[in-house]
C-alpha cells in the first residue's frame, strides 16, 4: 500500500535510529518520546488509511529549543522527519516514513497573542482551527478560513496544506489569511516569514511556505488576520433538473458580480445519499441541488438574496428556498457537510478525491465521472465547491471485497488525470501528500518536478523533512509513464495545452 | 506569438552558452524600482514587451490569462468591459507598464490594504529557465495545491528567478458602490481610527492622510454594496468628497503622480497596523497606516533600525545623488538571507538573470 516507499529510501544514507535517540534523550522529558509499538501505534495513518506505516519514533517537542534540538539530532543521524498536526490530512500527508521519526506538535497549543483592534492573533502551530475563532468570538471576530475538519484539525496542517473551506471563494484559503509565519529549518535556524507588516522584503517566502506539505521547514508560530463576524448569514437553496442548467445558474450568479460566502453544488447521489440522515428538506428529484450563502449587513443580505433568488430561477430552478432562520440555514449546510459521513454510514469505505477543474467544463466532468462508475464496477456522488471549481468525487467501495481497493485507487487516478486534461489540477485542498505523487507526473513536466526538488533542496540540503512526498522521481515517473499516455510528451515550451 | 516566444527562449539559451547576464525589460517603467543594474557591459537586454495578448479571459471564471508583455492597461480596459477589475489596483508609470512588470514588481495602490498583496490574486505563471525551456506552475483554477506554489514566489521576485512569461489572474467585480470621506484629523488621530475601523464590519477600501496647515486631513474610501457602504459612511462621519475629485485623488495616489511623490529619496515604509507615528513631519500614510512614504534625507541605517524595532521595513523607492549606491531594499535577516540564496543558486543556477536587482548578493 506504500508505492513510494520501495524506489526513494536507498536514495538517503541509512538513518541512525539508535544514535538519534540516545541524543535527544537528554533534551526532550522521557514522555515526549515514544518509541514502542503500543505508543506508536497510534500515528501509522492520518485522515487517509489507505497508506499505513508503523513510525519507529513519535517525538513530541514541547517548545521550540526542543524542537530545534531533535531537528539538530535528525540531521546528524540522517534521520528522515515527517511533520504531523492533527493527523486529519486526507492525502497521507503525514504518513510515516519507515525509519524515520514523526514529529507531532500537539504540544504546541497555545494562544500567544490575540489583538482584538488590530484583529490579528498569534498562535502555535497545534492550536486547533476552530480554537482561533472561538477565542476571537467575544471580540466579534473569527478566522475565516474553515475546512471541514476544523473541529478537530490544527492551524499548523492547515499551514501546510494551505488548506480551503467552503467560503473560501469570498475569504479566500489559508494562504490569504496568514500574515507571517515563525519557522524552523531542517538545520535548526529560526526564521521569519512575512510579518505583521506589508510587503516583506526580498523573495516572498511566506506564501511559497504555505502549502508546503512540511517539506521545507517546521512552523512553530502562526500570525493570522481575524475578521469581523458578519451580522447575518442566510443560505439560498435551490433545485434544477440537470447539472448543466445548476453549473448556468453559478456563471450567472458570478457574471452580475456577486461573490457569495460560500457556493456549493450537490448532484444527484450525493443528494439521495444524506438526505434519510439529516433531513435537510433537499428535493430528491433535482439532478443537482446549488447552496447559495449571503452574509453581511441586514440589508446586504436581503439585497443579494433577493438578486440571487431570481437569476437561479431565471436560470431554470424548479425550487427556490431562503432559510428564515439560523436553524433553517444550518439544517440546509448540514447535508453538505455531513456527505463524507452519510458516504460512511452507507458504504464501508469511501474515497474522497479533490480535483480542480475551471467551472465551464462542470457537465462534461460529472458525465465522464459517470461513465467511469461503469469502468470501475463502483458508486460515486460528487459534492463540489461550485464558486471555485473544487470537486470532490466520494468514491464508495468495501475494502473487504476482492480488488476494491484497486478498482478506487484506479477510478480516482482517472478522475483526477479528468481534472488535468480540462485544465486543471489533481489537488485543490488536500494536498498531493503520498497519494498524489504518480499523478504529480501527469501534471508536471520533468523541468517543472526538478524545479520543485531544488527549491525544497534549497530549505532543506540534507532531503529528510517529509522526503518521499509530493515529487516523484525520475523512476517513478518512468514507471508511471508506461502504464498510461504521458502529458509530459505534450508539455513541450511552443506547444498550447489544450 | 509563438515565434515570438521561441525567438526569447533561443535568446535566453544562446546568452547562457556566451556567458551574458540578461536584464529582463517589459516596457521600461519599474526599471527606477530596486537596485541599480551592473553598470559594466555584461548585461542584455531580455524585452519581454513583444511577446503580449490576453490569451483566456472568461469573466464568470474571474479568471484573466495574458501573456507578461501585455500592456497593463489592455488588461485593465478588457476587465472593466465585463465589470470586472484587478483587485490590488496596480500603479500605472506609463503606456509601457506590463503585466509581467506589475507581477515582478508588486507593486500594488490605494485598494491592497482591504484586497492583500498582488500574490493573493496570482493562480498561475508560465517562467522561462536558463536553457530557454518554460516551465508552467498553478493553473486557472482558484484552487491548486499540487507542488509548491512557485507563481506566488515569483510575484516581487523582480526578475531574478527569470522572465515570467504568462500569469494568470484572480479578478473581481468592480463594487457596485464607491463613496469618498474627508476627515479633518492630526496623524495620531488619524493613525487610531484606521486601526479601529480593522475590526468593523465596514469595507473600508482605502485611506489615505497627508498633512496640511491645520494638522491633517484623512481620506477614507469605502466600496462595496450601497447598504454597507452607507452605513460604513455614518459610522465615519466627515465630509462626503465629490466623485470626479475624489476619483482624481486615488488615481494621483495609485500613479504616484501626486505632488508628494515628486521628493527625492523617497523612502517605501512598511509598518504592522497600528504602528505610531515616525515623527519626520514629512509623511503621507496610505493602507491604514501601514505604508509611508517619507521624503528627505534619512541616514539609511538608523531609519531601518528604527523600522524595524517597531516591526516593519523600509526600502529606498527612489533615490538621488548621496544615496545612489545604498541598496534599495531592507536588509534580510542573515537566515532568511541564506535561504533566499540558496533559492536563486538552485532556480537559477548560472546566475543569468537580473543580477543584483533584488540584493546585491544575488
Amino acid at each position: 500500500m506504500t508505492p513510494a516507499t520501495a524506489n526513494a529510501v536507498a536514495t538517503f544514507p541509512a538513518p541512525d535510529l539508535a544514535g538519534f535517540l540516545a541524543s535527544i534523550r537528554g533534551a526532550l522529558p522521557a514522555e515526549c518520546i515514544l518509541a514502542c509499538e503500543d505508543q506508536t501505534r497510534a500515528y501509522e495513518c492520518d485522515g487517509l488509511p489507505l497508506f499505513r506505516e508503523l513510525p519507529p519514533v513519535v517525538v513530541l517537542p514541547e517548545d521550540e529549543p526542543q524542537l530545534i534540538a531533535v531537528l539538530n539530532a535528525c540531521r546528524a543521524h540522517h534521520v528522515p522527519i515527517v511533520p504531523r498536526g492533527a493527523g486529519t490530512s486526507l492525502s497521507g500527508g503525514a504518513t510515516p516514513h519507515p525509519q524515520g521519526v514523526v514529529i507531532g506538535m500537539a504540544k504546541f497549543n497555545r494562544i500567544l497573542g490575540l489583538d482584538p483592534e488590530r484583529a490579528i492573533a498569534i498562535v502555535q502551530p497545534g492550536v486547533r482551527n476552530l480554537a482561533i475563532s472561538e477565542a476571537a468570538a467575544p471580540h466579534g471576530l473569527y478566522y475565516a478560513p474553515d475546512p471541514s475538519s476544523q473541529i478537530a484539525c490544527s492551524i499548523g496542517g492547515n499551514v501546510a496544506e494551505n488548506a480551503g473551506g467552503v467560503h473560501c471563494l469570498k475569504y479566500g484559503l489559508t494562504v490569504h489569511n496568514v500574515l507571517g509565519l515563525r519557522i524552523v529549518t531542517i538545520e535548526g535556524e529560526v526564521l521569519e516569514l512575512g510579518g505583521e507588516a506589508p510587503d516583506a522584503p526580498g523573495l516572498n517566502l511566506l506564501p511559497f511556505f504555505v502549502g508546503s506539505e512540511g517539506m521545507l521547514g517546521m512552523v512553530t508560530a502562526v500570525t493570522v488576520k481575524l475578521l469581523p463576524r458578519p451580522e447575518l448569514a442566510r443560505v439560498i437553496m435551490a433545485s434544477f433538473a440537470s447539472v448543466e442548467q445548476a453549473g448556468e445558474a453559478v456563471t450567472r450568479v458570478i457574471a452580475a458580480g456577486v461573490i457569495p460566502a460560500g457556493l456549493e453544488l450537490m448532484d444527484q447521489r450525493a443528494v439521495r445519499l444524506v438526505e434519510p440522515f439529516v433531513h435537510a428538506g433537499y428535493d430528491l428529484d433535482a439532478a443537482a441541488i446549488l447552496l447559495c450563502e449571503s452574509d453581511g449587513t441586514a440589508e446586504e443580505v436581503a439585497g443579494e438574496t433577493s438578486r440571487v433568488a431570481a437569476i437561479m430561477a431565471a436560470a431554470g430552478a424548479i425550487r427556490v428556498q431562503v432559510s428564515a432562520s439560523e436553524e433553517e440555514r444550518l439544517r440546509f449546510w448540514a447535508g453538505r457537510k455531513n456527505a463524507f459521513a452519510a458516504a460512511g454510514r452507507i458504504s464501508p469505505d469511501y474515497y474522497c478525491m479533490d480535483g480542480t477543474i475551471p467551472r465551464r467544463h462542470l457537465a462534461r466532468v460529472l458525465g465522464a465521472i459517470a461513465d467511469m462508475e461503469k469502468t470501475h464496477g463502483l458508486a460515486c456522488s460528487n459534492v463540489f465547491h461550485a464558486g471555485d471549481g473544487n470537486l470532490h468525487p466520494l468514491i464508495l467501495f468495501d475494502a473487504n471485497e476482492p480488488d476494491e481497493v484497486e478498482r478506487a485507487r484506479a477510478f480516482g487516478a482517472a478522475v483526477l488525470e479528468l481534472c488535468v486534461e480540462v485544465g486543471g489540477t489533481i489537488t485543490g485542498e488536500h494536498g498531493v501528500g503520498i497519494e498524489k505523487v504518480d499523478q504529480m507526473c501527469f501534471q508536471f513536466s520533468r523541468a517543472e518536478l526538478d524545479a520543485f526538488a531544488a527549491a525544497k533542496r534549497a530549505f532543506d540540503p540534507y532531503g529528510l523533512l517529509n522526503p518521499l512526498k509530493v515529487i516523484p522521481t525520475l523512476a517513478r515517473c518512468a514507471e508511471y509513464g508506461r502504464m498510461h499516455v504521458h502529458r509530459g510528451e505534450l508539455s513541450f515550451p511552443n506547444i498550447p495545452r489544450f | 506569438m509563438e515565434s515570438v516566444l521561441s525567438g526569447l527562449s533561443e535568446q535566453v539559451a544562446a546568452a547562457r552558452a556566451a556567458g551574458h547576464r540578461l536584464v529582463i525589460r517589459g516596457g521600461g517603467t519599474r526599471l527606477f524600482y530596486g537596485d541599480p543594474l551592473p553598470e559594466d557591459d555584461s548585461c542584455a537586454w531580455l524585452d519581454m514587451s513583444t511577446y503580449r495578448g490576453i490569451v483566456d479571459y472568461e469573466p464568470a471564471e474571474l479568471v484573466l490569462t495574458a501573456r507578461a508583455g501585455t500592456p497593463l492597461a489592455e488588461v485593465e480596459a478588457v476587465l472593466d468591459g465585463a465589470g470586472q477589475m484587478l483587485a490590488f489596483e496596480p500603479p500605472r508609470f506609463g503606456p509601457g507598464d506590463t503585466l509581467g512588470g506589475c507581477m515582478a514588481t508588486a507593486l500594488a495602490g490605494p485598494r491592497r490594504m482591504a484586497a492583500g498583496p498582488v500574490s493573493d490574486y496570482i493562480l498561475g505563471t508560465r517562467l522561462m529557465r536558463a536553457d530557454g525551456e518554460v516551465m508552467r506552475f498553478g493553473g486557472e483554477v482558484m484552487k491548486n495545491v499540487a507542488g509548491y506554489d512557485v507563481s506566488r514566489l515569483l510575484v516581487g521576485s523582480m526578475g531574478v528567478l527569470g522572465p515570467l512569461v504568462e500569469v494568470s489572474l484572480k479578478v473581481v467585480p468592480r463594487p457596485r458602490s464607491e463613496i469618498t470621506l474627508a476627515l479633518a484629523l492630526d496623524e495620531a488621530e488619524a493613525l487610531r481610527s484606521c486601526t479601529r475601523w480593522r475590526s468593523r464590519p465596514m469595507p473600508v477600501s482605502a485611506t489615505a492622510w497627508l498633512p496640511d496647515g491645520s494638522g491633517g486631513r484623512l481620506n477614507v474610501r469605502l466600496s462595496g454594496n450601497e447598504s454597507a457602504v452607507h452605513a460604513g459612511a455614518a459610522e465615519i462621519g466627515g465630509e462626503l468628497l465629490e466623485p470626479e475629485k475624489a476619483d482624481a485623488f486615488w488615481l494621483s495616489l495609485r500613479d504616484q503622480a501626486h505632488g508628494f511623490f515628486r521628493q527625492r529619496p523617497l523612502w517605501r515604509v512598511m509598518l504592522p497596523p497600528g504602528a505610531p507615528p515616525l515623527g519626520s513631519g514629512r509623511e503621507l500614510h496610505e493602507w491604514q497606516g501601514c505604508l509611508r512614504w517619507l521624503g528627505g534625507t534619512h541616514d539609511p541605517a538608523a531609519l531601518r533600525a528604527k523600522v524595524r524595532e517597531l516591526g516593519g521595513w523600509a526600502s529606498l523607492y527612489h533615490r538621488d545623488g548621496a544615496l545612489a549606491a545604498s541598496p534599495a531594499f531592507h536588509p534580510l535577516a542573515p537566515a532568511v538571507m541564506r535561504v533566499q540564496r540558496r533559492l536563486k543558486q538552485q532556480l537559477d543556477p548560472g546566475g543569468l538573470f537580473n543580477p543584483r536587482r533584488l540584493y546585491p548578493e544575488f
